[in-house]
Formats: structure tokens, sequence, C-alpha cells
């Protein structure tokens, strides 16, 4: 062996010794381990990502339901928040991308490098028993902050789990959380099933993994076994300053989770959103110049489905399924009243995703996620019935070697491809894949 | 250089001997403790396994009770009260009589319910079986399970009506036995001893104070109360009472202790009819050590 391999071996050697010993137990989101000392994995499966406690614990308001619930308990110089960033290195590749110098007029791009994802600020917590809030500020790459969540709720109103509200800037109740997803590559960190829009649907605020501004109901039982919600939403996608109409869309969601035997506790539910959005603006001068505000034309749109989670020891299941549907004005980029290409018809697609995890200790989760969207159909009559389809595989696996009440640390590998169909210049498939190391750590 | 040599010998023999014990306990210790990873819990029909809890225990409890259970985990430095040392195998909440081991449905109850005024939540998102499980696995911490059985649970007889009578009762006991010294004598946990209280490892403890809410350290209801009176709270200042207050008597203390609480109740009510404020005259007798 030469003394440059030499010297190679002995700081992998080393590297590993580090990660090793640096490995403690697990211990997660920083401001509410400190308020109650837990460690992280009380409360996250894997962090982000909530176990059955840690759902409650949020259901509940942010409070254990102990005496210890009101800020008044916490020594003075305690601050809740929580700084989230991901440092990392990653690959983008894409098979078809338009391309002026390319002789086809596309190309493969792939790109690599170090980058950084943004960061978020967070802060929740108790302002009293019982009155909880939540915001979350964060940025792009370039620190542009927005306001991922802004919301106050009131928990169990006259006493009663049954009664909780919410208003503000909040994730829709959806029990298998994007937000709190495992997976952080381009091609394969969001959930494709919760922001979907067929090919040529300009539709953008059916997508159920957005944040949305409205008011929510929340009720569930003590042990949050059985959760069910109803929330009145702006549809504007959770953008600020009213920028459609007067149009609003409701979400509903319910679940029911029951013991089986050695299995463990498993959970089964739905959900349904239901709403109205303009398809038209009134402008001021000329069309490139919408008024803020002066949305008209409303048209239909829905998406449901079910949704579960299922423990098999050591492994566990988050399936999610979706019928969805936006009216023809849409799915045809029409704006209302305007005329409808000849036979135009509502876009109809179905679609699921299985996202499988191998918990090995608290601190090493492996992800294996797949997802398959399928219209079922076209707008317009003749379409190639497959176009816009999609197909979505990610494998990854999460090591946190540091998780305690004050900090959690992960060093997050992840590879995704995608497939759209007909997604390409030339109107074949486009596929791109993403692979992903990085660091993911908040404080 | 002889004696040098004579010297070294010494010290590697003692070196050797010491190695050798130490390894000779660990191994001891390793194998006592991996044969009680084979304790049991039984609740019901459900059968709680300590070796299927350790990735349970691991997750939820490690960070306040400690990787060997003595309640030395590496928050316990930021809590108060301290987590229990499951090793002393001695626990407040029981149905048995003091100074006697817990039965596993007190433990499975214990951990299903969490410990009021402590940093102990409810665990009740866990299945029955993972409760069963840890259960099991918090017994597997103390040796006392190995040679003692859990205590007899005390009979609670059936909670008569309650009444202006019994509420009477109720604070003349409270006066009797001198609950207040501790308590308060409004129950706001303010008595004149309360300031020196300590638990069975000489930390200080704070009595329960009655006007905090609904909740007791173990449980919420009439019969939880009766149950703590007459079990006590080991490991805490909290005695059994059962051989100084017959079971009727302990009922008319409940009846009392409802009165001192927020919440609305028929006790509170009937106290509120007849005039019965705690702290009364005779609440505090003239000889009471002022606060």
């Amino acid at each position: 062996m030469t003394s440059a391999r030499k010297r190679f071996a002995s700081g992998v050697l080393l590297a590993s010794l580090f990660l090793l010993f640096a490995a403690r137990d697990a211990n997660a989101l920083p401001a509410f381990a400190r308020k109650y000392g837990l460690r992280c994995s009380a409360c996250h499966e894997a962090w982000p990502m909530l176990n059955y406690f840690g759902q409650k614990f949020k259901d509940n308001g942010y409070q254990l339901m102990n005496d210890r619930d009101a800020p008044i308990w916490q020594n003075n110089g305690y601050w809740p928040v929580t700084i989230r960033i991901t440092p990392s290195w990653h690959r983008e590749s894409t098979d078809k991308v338009a391309v002026d110098q390319a002789a086809s007029g596309q190309q493969r791009v792939t790109s690599h490098g170090f980058d950084v994802g943004g960061l978020d600020l967070l802060s929740g917590g108790t302002l009293d028993k019982n009155l909880s809030f939540l915001f979350v500020l964060s940025s792009d790459e370039n620190a542009a902050f927005h306001f991922e969540s802004v919301n106050a709720r009131f928990d169990n109103l006259f006493g009663s789990p049954w009664l909780n509200l919410k208003v503000g800037k909040f994730e829709l109740d959806n029990i298998v959380s994007e937000k709190r997803g495992l997976t952080l590559s381009s091609s394969g960190g969001g959930f494709q099933l919760y922001h979907f829009v067929p090919l040529g649907d300009n539709n953008f605020v059916g997508q159920i993994g957005d944040n949305q501004f409205g008011l929510e109901w929340l009720g569930h039982s003590a042990n949050d076994r059985t959760r069910i919600s109803a929330a009145l939403i702006n549809s504007s996608d959770g953008n600020v300053d009213l920028p459609g109409s007067n149009s609003y869309t409701g979400f509903f969601a319910g679940s029911q989770a029951f013991e089986l035997g050695k299995l463990g506790t498993q959970r089964v539910g739905f959900y349904a959103m239901v709403g109205q959005a303009p398809t038209n603006t009134l402008t001021s001068g000329g069309p490139d110049f919408p008024i803020a505000g002066g949305g008209f034309g409303n048209k239909n749109f829905s998406r449901e489905g079910f949704n579960g989670i299922f423990y098999l020891g050591k492994l566990d299941f988050q399936v999610v399924t979706q019928h969805g549907s936006d009216d023809a004005y849409f799915a045809t980029s029409t704006a209302a009243p305007g005329a409808l290409p000849a036979g135009a018809r509502s876009a109809v697609w179905n679609g699921a995703f299985v996202e499988t995890h191998y918990v090995y200790s608290p601190q090493l989760i492996f992800i294996q996620r797949s997802e398959w969207l399928r219209m079922s159909q076209q707008a317009i009559p003749g379409t190639p019935s497959n176009l816009g389809d999609i197909d979505n595989y990610v494998f990854g696996y999460r090591y946190m070697p540091i998780m305690n009440s004050r900090a959690g640390f992960a060093i997050h590998n992840e590879y995704s491809w995608i497939r759209q169909r007909g997604g390409a210049p030339d109107g074949t498939d486009l596929t791109s894949n993403s692979l992903f190391l990085g660091f993911d750590f908040d404080f | 250089m002889r004696r040098m040599m004579l010297n070294g010998s010494l010290v590697l023999t003692a070196v050797v001997t010491v190695a050798l014990c130490s390894f000779s306990w660990a191994q001891a210790t390793k194998a006592e403790e991996d044969r009680r990873l084979g304790m049991e819990s039984h609740i019901g029909k459900l059968t709680g396994h300590a070796a299927a809890a350790q990735g349970t225990y691991r997750r939820y409890c490690v960070g306040c009770h400690g990787v060997l259970g003595d309640g030395e985990g590496e928050n316990a430095q930021w809590l108060d009260p301290k987590p229990r040392n499951f090793t002393l195998g001695i626990f407040k909440c029981r149905s048995t009589t003091t100074g006697t081991l817990p039965l596993d449905s007190d433990l499975f109850d214990t951990i299903g319910r969490g410990l009021d005024s402590s940093n102990m939540p409810s665990w009740n998102p866990l299945s029955s079986q993972e409760r069963a499980d840890l259960a099991a696995y918090v017994k597997h911490f103390s040796a006392r399970w190995v040679t003692e059985k859990p205590g007899t649970p005390i009979e609670i007889p059936k909670k008569p009506e309650v009444t202006a009578e019994r509420l009477k009762a109720g604070q003349e006991v409270f006066q009797r036995v001198e609950c207040w010294k501790c308590h308060g004598p409004t129950g706001m946990g303010n008595g004149p001893s309360a300031a020196t209280l300590t638990d069975d490892q000489n930390r200080p403890i704070l009595p329960y104070n009655f006007h905090d809410g609904n909740r007791f350290k173990c449980g919420t209801t009439d019969e939880d109360l009766y149950r703590i009176f007459m079990t006590g709270l080991d490991g805490t200042p909290m005695p059994s009472w059962s051989d100084n207050i017959k079971p009727d008597e302990a009922w008319d203390l409940v009846f009392y202790l409802r009165t001192l609480q927020p919440m609305k109740s028929k006790a509170k009510e009937i106290a509120r009819q007849i005039g019965l404020k705690p702290g009364a005259p005779s609440a505090a007798p003239a000889s009471a050590p002022q606060q």
C-alpha cells in the first residue's frame, strides 16, 4: 500500500471511529425537548416524522397535558426557538432539457456540487395552558424568507379534547405529513401526490401538501386514537394578501387507530379537499397586470383519498391514495367564462404512494417510497391516456449520531428517480434523478 | 533492584486481582441482568416481556430514568421531582400495602396515566402490549422482584353517599391525623413541615397542593384518593394511614379533600350550603406550629 493510500485509509478509519463514538443514544425538536426534558425519540419515529406520542403531543397543542404545560413553569431564560439547516452535496440529472446548443434542441443536463437548501426558524409552544402557537419562518437558498406557518390555537375548549380551534397559516391535517417527511432530494423530497397538477392544467390551489390560511377545528379522543378535523381555507395556496378572490376550500380528515396485538398500533383514515378557485382575474393596464383580489370565474376541484400507517415490528408503512378532479376550465387553462376547447371535460386522476421505513433504532432509519399517479380522464379527448402520469421512487437512509434534548444532527443519503410521461420538450417521457448527501441538523 | 522487582510484582498482582474481580463481578452482574430480562408482567390477559421492551425503553424512557434504570438519565439533572430509581423497587402508586411491591397492573396503569406534578407524561398512545412489556422491563431493574412477591392489594369498600356530616367528620380527621402539617390548613401544600420534607433519597419534596387541579399523583377518582391514604406513597413522606384511620373515616377525608379542589363537586356544593370552610377555627389547633 502506498503512503497516500495508507493516509486515505487512516482518514476513513478515523472518520468511521469518530462517527461510531460520537454516536450517542438518541434524544428532537429541541425547543420542546428542552421544555419537557424528553428525548426527541420520544416524539419522533425518526426526526422529523412523528410517532403516536408525538402526534398526541401536537394534537394537544404542544402540551403533555400535565401541570407543566404553561410557560410560567419554565426558566426565565427559556426561549422556544429552533433553527434547522441542511448543507449538502447533491447531483441532479434530467435527460431531456430544451437546450439551444443541442442539435436536436434537447439534451441531458447534469449538475452537481455543494449547496444549502435554506433555513427554517421555528418557534412554537404554549402562551398559556391550552393556548398554543407556532410560527415557521423559512428561507430559500438565498435567504429570502417567507412565513411557512403562523398560527394560534385554542386547545381543549370547555375542557374537551374534541374542541380545538386553530387560526392562521398551517399544515393541513394530513396524518401522513409531508412537512415532517424523511426525504430531502429534489426528485424525491416531496410527495408528488400532494402537489400533482395534470399537464396543461393551471390549478395551483389544490395542493394538499402546501400550508394554507384558514380556520381549523380538530377533535380527538383523550388517547388520540380517534381524530377528526375540518378546515375552511382560502383558495390561495397559502399566499398572503388574498391574491385570488372570495373563494374558499374545505379540507376534512379523520382517522382511527387500533391495536393489533404484538404488531402494535395501526391507523387508517381518509381526507377530502373540496373547493372553488378563480380561473380569471380583473386586470388594470393590460392582461399582464392583474388586480390583487380581483379573481372571478370560480370553478370546482377536489382531492380525496384514504391513508394509513401500519406497523410490522421494525417495519412501518405509510400509505396514501388519491382521487383527484379539476374542472375543465382549470384542466384546459381556460379563463371562465371564455369558450372551452371542443369536447373539453374535467381532468381526473388516481394515485397512491407507499413509504416504507425500517427503523433499525431511533438513530438509524432506512427509507423507501414508491409513488404512482395515473390520469384516468384527460381534459381534451384524444390526448394520450398516460400523458402526465408520474412514477417516483426514492431510497435512502438517515443516521442520527447526535440526537439529544438540545440538538439533533442527521447524516442523510438519498437517491431518487422520477418519470413524467410526455413531459419532455419533444413530447416523450421526461426522467430525472437526484443523489443527495448532506447533513440535516437543528438546534 | 530485587526490591523494585518485588514491588513491581506486588503491584502487578494487585492490578490483575482487581481486574479479575471486576471482570467476574461484571460478568455476574450481566448474567443476573440477562436472567432478569426474562421477567414478565401479567395484566389481565396480557403478558409483557422485559426483553421485548428494550427498544421502547431506549426510545421513550432512558432520557430520564437512565440506561441502568437508576433515575440518572441525561435529563434527570433538570427535572424536579427526580425520575424514579427503578433499581430500588420502591414505587409511589400501588394498590398494595406500604413497603410491598406493586402489582404489575399498578406499573401498567402508572405508565398509561403518567404522574401529575412531575415530568412523567401519560404514555397511553403506546399500545397495551408495549406498556405491558415496559412494566416487565421496569421490574427487571430490581432484584426485589426475584426475591419478593407483590403485596396484597388493599380492599376499597363501596363509596358511601357524601353528606354534610361526612364532610364535617372528614375535616376532623384532617385535624386529628395532622394532614395540615404538610398540606397546610387550607390544603395549599404550605403546612409548617412542608419546607422540611425530603424523599427517601434525602431530596427536598413538596406536599400536594389540593388547589392545583383535580388530579392526584396516582389517579383522579375518589377511589384513587382513598387508595393513596391507605397505601401511602412509598419513597415519599406520605405514610400509609391504614393503621390510624378506619375505612369510613378515610371516605370522610376523601369527601372533605374534594371541597379543597377547584373543580365543581357534590362535596363542594354541600360544603358551600353548610358554610364549611377550610382552615376554619377548628382547622388549626392552638398548639399547631405557626408557619
